[in-house]
């Protein structure tokens, strides 16, 4: 990747994080480790990648994504918000009772967002449903969709899983952010879904495995799903839940917590030395 | 008189359908032959996708399709497409208000031999609890085929709940207009209404005859749309008649007779009198012995008229 795309990607990314932060602090609740794990990927296909005019949320050959792992809302929001869907500032209404902003993620309600999920193991069976319409259409838009790796312990996700590839939804791009931590510990402790990679390989998808906070693997795993024909295509990602705040990253007690007044402002100081030094 | 499945209704109207919508899709998680979409399928083989036995991921499919503008039907047993899927349609497709066609066949006790696992009498009342999600249960081959065709039109979620026994075709197809929410009054009365669903409508016409024949004249109205329920038809019969029995192949709670008490008590108190499944399981036997057993038939409408009644 050119650098200084990889350098506005990154101080994208580190902007998407403040509006993680700035959301769930003002809402005084909600998911901020699961939204930072995945901020890279999900600022990536945002700002880079994904066909979608903020002027015209519902044009119908925009490239899709579903937030399968609904809960980390406010990396979307933010994602969606310095995209110019809404306005940025809009993000500290997040789950405020006037709010359109709502826990979790709701089509219809929020300018650019695809698909209601929240409920986990859903979200992946209706970027199936958007893939196969395209299918059955002709027609050449992307469908993205991205899982929690606690997620994938949902039967439906195989049900899913089983579906993309018996339709050859080569159009699908799953990506499970593996960051190893779920609401009761660790994912392996909790329920293994492991091995990920072999579990979807068995399912008949093309497997691709990368670190979720590198731009350049991120690029190039986006890149090879596109050449792949006839098999939907799994991004496993290694990632850190709560990458980019010191205090926050592997620790499970920051899958749903808010951080308090001081433990906001370090967050923010953090975050804003670290777009300081990307904007130097 | 003639009879013919209302599943069977169904598959031949979405081969109709598809005249009308040409973007229609069909999907079926196993079941096809018994629900009939396999008529469909022989018809539009490219438009009929089979999800297997996995009727939660079925419901996600037909969500993320409505997405995107298509008409699409999702199809399976009441048990599994209303039961084992509840949640799936009630977050992918009844929260965001998605355009997907829910067709649900085997409702009820008539399922007849399979048994219990698969009698669903509980369907009606877990769709109804779901924001916005329309439920229509047709009563013959005419009004099933009318329903599934006014479904080109009618935009939103919506349940379709069609059976396996074959049910007398007492509409006349070349008359009949079939409205969303409309209760239709099949005949007039004075002492006493029958308000009945689906498979059940042919009986309470057949009990309105046999008590007309003793003397007693009641009402019967067939409710085909159980959810936006028709209050205006409810109201009036409770207001000129005085008390209501209602008929449906399901369970006494949260169907039919609960959405018609719901209107009664709010607007015109009378007595509403139940005749359904009470709070129970079926079990294997030919459907129509099953119905007798349990009460769901023209004779036990009558004598619970006549009960109601003092006569």
């Amino acid at each position: 990747m050119d650098e200084q795309l990889k350098k506005q990607l990154e101080i994208a990314a580190t902007k998407v994080r403040m509006g993680v932060i700035e959301g769930v602090y003002n809402a005084k609740a909600g998911h901020p480790g699961g939204s930072l794990s995945v901020a890279d990927t999900l600022t990536y296909l945002y700002m880079n990648r994904m066909n979608v005019d903020p002027a015209n949320p519902e044009m119908a050959d925009r490239d899709r994504l579903v937030l399968s792992k609904g809960h980390t809302a406010p990396a979307l929001y933010a994602c969606l918000a310095h995209r110019g869907f809404f306005p940025v500032e809009e993000l500290k209404t997040l789950r405020k009772i006037d709010s359109r902003l709502q826990g979790h993620p709701v089509r219809g309600k929020v300018p650019g967002v695809d698909m209601s999920t929240g409920s986990l193991g859903q979200g992946i069976s209706a970027a199936c449903g958007m893939a196969l319409s395209g299918k059955i259409s002709s027609d050449t838009y992307k469908v993205y969709t991205v899982l929690g790796d606690g997620e994938i312990q949902e039967g439906q996700v195989w049900e899913a899983a089983m579906f993309a590839a018996h339709y050859q939804l080569d159009n699908l791009v799953a990506v499970v952010d593996n960051n190893g931590l779920q609401i009761d510990g660790k994912i392996g402790d909790v329920m293994s879904p492991y091995p990920i990679d072999e579990k979807f390989a068995a399912f008949g998808w093309h497997v691709i495995c990368i670190n979720g906070h590198d731009f350049d693997e991120i690029e190039k795993a986006f890149n090879e799903a596109e050449t792949v024909l006839n098999k939907p295509t799994v991004i496993i990602q290694r990632s850190t839940k709560g990458k980019g705040v010191s205090f926050m990253e592997n620790q499970c007690g920051w899958h749903g917590k808010a951080p308090n007044d001081e433990e906001y402002a370090k967050a923010m100081d953090e975050l804003k030395a670290r777009l300081a030094e990307l904007e130097k | 008189m003639e009879k013919k499945a209302t599943r069977d209704s169904y598959g031949e109207a979405l081969v109709m359908l598809a005249e009308k919508r040409p973007d229609l899709v069909v999907l079926d998680a196993d079941l096809a032959a018994a629900t009939k979409t396999g008529t469909f399928k022989a018809a539009y083989p490219d438009k009929f996708f089979d999800c297997g036995i996995a009727e939660a991921n079925m419901m996600g499919v037909a969500a993320g399709i409505a997405t995107t503008g298509k008409l699409v039907f999702a199809s399976s047993f009441a048990m599994f497409a209303a039961g084992r899927a509840f949640e799936i349609v009630r977050n992918s497709i009844g929260y965001p208000h998605l355009n997907v066609k829910i067709g649900a066949t085997h409702a009820g006790i008539s399922v007849g031999e399979d048994g219990a696992s698969h009698q669903c009498n509980e369907d009606i009342a877990i769709m109804r609890a779901i924001p916005g999600m329309t439920i229509i249960n047709p009563a013959d081959d005419v009004e099933a085929k009318a329903a599934v065709l006014a479904m080109a039109d009618y935009v939103g979620p919506t349940y379709m709940r069609f059976g396996r026994l074959a049910a007398p075709i007492f509409n006349d197809a070349a008359t009949y207009k079939f409205e969303v929410g409309k209760g239709v009054q099949i005949k007039d009365g004075k002492d006493i209404t029958i308000i009945a669903t689906g498979l059940m409508v042919a009986e309470a016409i057949e009990a309105g005859k046999a008590l007309a024949e003793q003397g007693i004249d009641a009402r019967v109205i067939n409710i085909h749309t159980i959810k936006p329920i028709d209050r205006d038809i409810i109201i009036k019969a409770a207001k000129e008649t005085g008390k209501i029995i209602t008929v449906e192949e399901h369970s006494v709670i949260g169907g039919l007779g609960s959405a018609v008490a719901e209107v009664v008590t709010e607007e015109c108190p009378v007595p509403v009198i139940k005749i359904g499944v009470k709070d129970t399981y079926g079990h294997s036997g030919p459907a129509v012995a099953l119905l007798k057993e349990f009460g769901l038939c023209a004779d036990n409408i009558v004598a619970t008229a006549k009960a109601a009644l003092g006569k």
